[in-house]
């Protein structure tokens, strides 16, 4: 999923760049109410998590498997902002100590997973979120796995136009989308899936620790007990 | 999972480019990539020519062959990619072998395999001679805003620690007889990822209440900082300065 450098144009390149910067400095700023002056300490330690669930590789079948993008993930677990910054540096490591992800379409990997991929994902799950509110918490799980199912095709569609402006060589665009946002739509089932089960399996143990869910979680009063049945 | 998170590309060393600063390096690295980018895209010989100059900056660093080989594997899905081109782009047909494809496909085809292939050496030049703090501090010297520099210190330095975490929980699963091969390991699979976000922001947690009980207040201070000479930066560039020459040469012919 990590564009090389050489597969897009010089100014595609650097256009994407200037989006990547503009979106990062934002997420910056607002990524302090999210976690406030914890920021470099959690926001770090959720990186690496996204940089080891991105290793975790989950069987499809016939041999092959697939990895997790983890946008929609951290943005329901961390918040937006803060996932936007976790995405972001996790590419630049993978691009400068791995050699993973292209250096010049540093710019585009940021754009495409770190700003298209955790904002559409989030985008999704808020308006879901909405109409099922009164549902309670229970249904966080669904709603992130639907997000991060419908985060991936989009990623895939954005793709899809940065090639259609930027692409080095001439594919009829209608093949490109059908095969792009076809295939992805499969990945994104288990994007979704993992998603699901993962929020799932927090929420059950520290629900307060998931962002998506705040203001969801039924409040438990604070009980004092006297007296202690024998 | 876990495998490969402890594995840093780096490599210690002594040779020229092991000696650079890290800051200058970068520039150097991040100039060159651009302008092999912005070479037009029949250019063959001069990205060929690039390639050659990545390939001799990659033996200059005189780390084993082997370890630069093994991580080219990342460019294999574009590979695969570029080989496809030729048979899905549109345009003006060619004959090649027994085979009628497209040869506006071919050409972006060579050009995107030479330029990864130049700039995948290009990357793994830098990775295996500069250590995970020398890209903080170059990152820090550079001038990236600083809560950004920070997170990313914080991730490199505990991208070790969380993977053998996770490499535990691997080998805990296993020795419980866990095997991911078909749907049913899922949930298992899923709810380890669960854990073991729990335990990295629990770690987060705890490492900012030390952090806080030893003084911190949201910067950290630069206790060595990174200097360059007219002559590392002149040497970091000398790949840059080719490539800007053979941009050149392609736009003056």
């Amino acid at each position: 999923m990590h564009v090389p450098d050489g597969f897009l144009d010089a100014p595609t390149s650097l256009g994407t760049a200037v989006i990547a910067v503009g979106g990062v400095a934002l997420a910056l700023s607002r990524a302090r109410r999210e976690l406030d002056d914890r920021t470099a300490p959690l926001a770090g330690l959720v990186a690496v998590f996204v940089f080891a669930a991105q290793m975790l590789n989950f069987p499809v079948g016939a041999g092959t498997s697939g990895h997790l993008l983890g946008g929609t993930l951290a943005a329901v677990l961390v918040g937006p902002w803060t996932a936007t910054l976790c995405l972001t540096v996790v590419l630049a490591v993978q691009a400068l100590l791995f050699a993973d992800g292209g250096i010049s379409a540093l710019g585009t990997n940021i754009t495409l997973m770190a700003l298209v991929g955790v904002w559409a994902g989030w985008l999704v799950f808020v308006g879901l979120r909405r109409l099922a509110r009164s549902a309670g918490s229970k249904v966080v799980p669904a709603l992130a796995g639907v997000a991060a199912f419908a985060s991936v095709p989009l990623v895939a569609l954005t793709f899809t136009a940065m090639y259609a402006v930027g692409g080095r060589a001439p594919i009829p665009l209608g093949d490109l989308v059908t095969a792009m946002v076809g295939w992805h739509a499969l990945i994104g089932v288990g994007e979704g899936l993992i998603t699901l089960l993962a929020v799932g399996s927090i929420i059950a143990t520290r629900p307060d620790l998931v962002h998506g869910a705040r203001g969801l979680i039924e409040r438990r009063d604070l009980e004092i007990r006297t007296e202690v049945p024998a | 999972m876990g495998a490969g998170l402890g594995i840093h590309l780096h490599v210690e060393g002594e040779s020229v480019v092991h000696k650079l600063p890290a800051h200058a390096k970068l520039v150097g690295l991040v100039t060159f990539v651009l302008l092999v980018v912005a070479l037009p895209r029949d250019a063959h010989s001069a990205r060929a020519a690039l390639l050659l100059v990545a390939g001799a900056v990659v033996v200059s660093t005189r780390v084993p062959l082997r370890h630069v080989v093994s991580r080219l594997v990342v460019e294999v899905p574009f590979v695969v990619f570029a080989l496809v081109l030729p048979f899905v782009a549109t345009g003006p047909a060619m004959r090649l072998g027994p085979f009628t494809v497209s040869r506006d496909g071919v050409e972006a085809s060579i050009a995107l395999l030479l330029t990864a292939t130049t700039s995948v050496l290009m990357a793994v030049a830098f990775a295996t001679t500069t250590s995970s703090r020398d890209l903080v501090r170059a990152l820090q010297h550079l001038r990236l805003p600083d809560r950004l520099v920070q997170i990313l210190a914080f991730m490199v330095r505990y991208l070790g620690v969380v993977g053998s975490q996770a490499q535990r929980m691997k080998v805990a699963r296993d020795s419980r007889a866990f095997r991911a091969r078909s749907l049913g390991s899922w949930p298992v699979i899923a709810s380890s990822a669960g854990a073991l976000f729990i335990r990295s922001y629990e770690r987060g947690e705890r490492v900012h209440l030390a952090m806080m009980s030893r003084g911190y207040t949201g910067r950290m201070p630069v206790t060595d900082p990174l200097s360059a000479t007219g002559r590392d930066w002149a040497v970091a560039h000398v790949p840059a300065v080719l490539a800007l020459a053979a941009l050149t040469a392609v736009y003056a012919a």
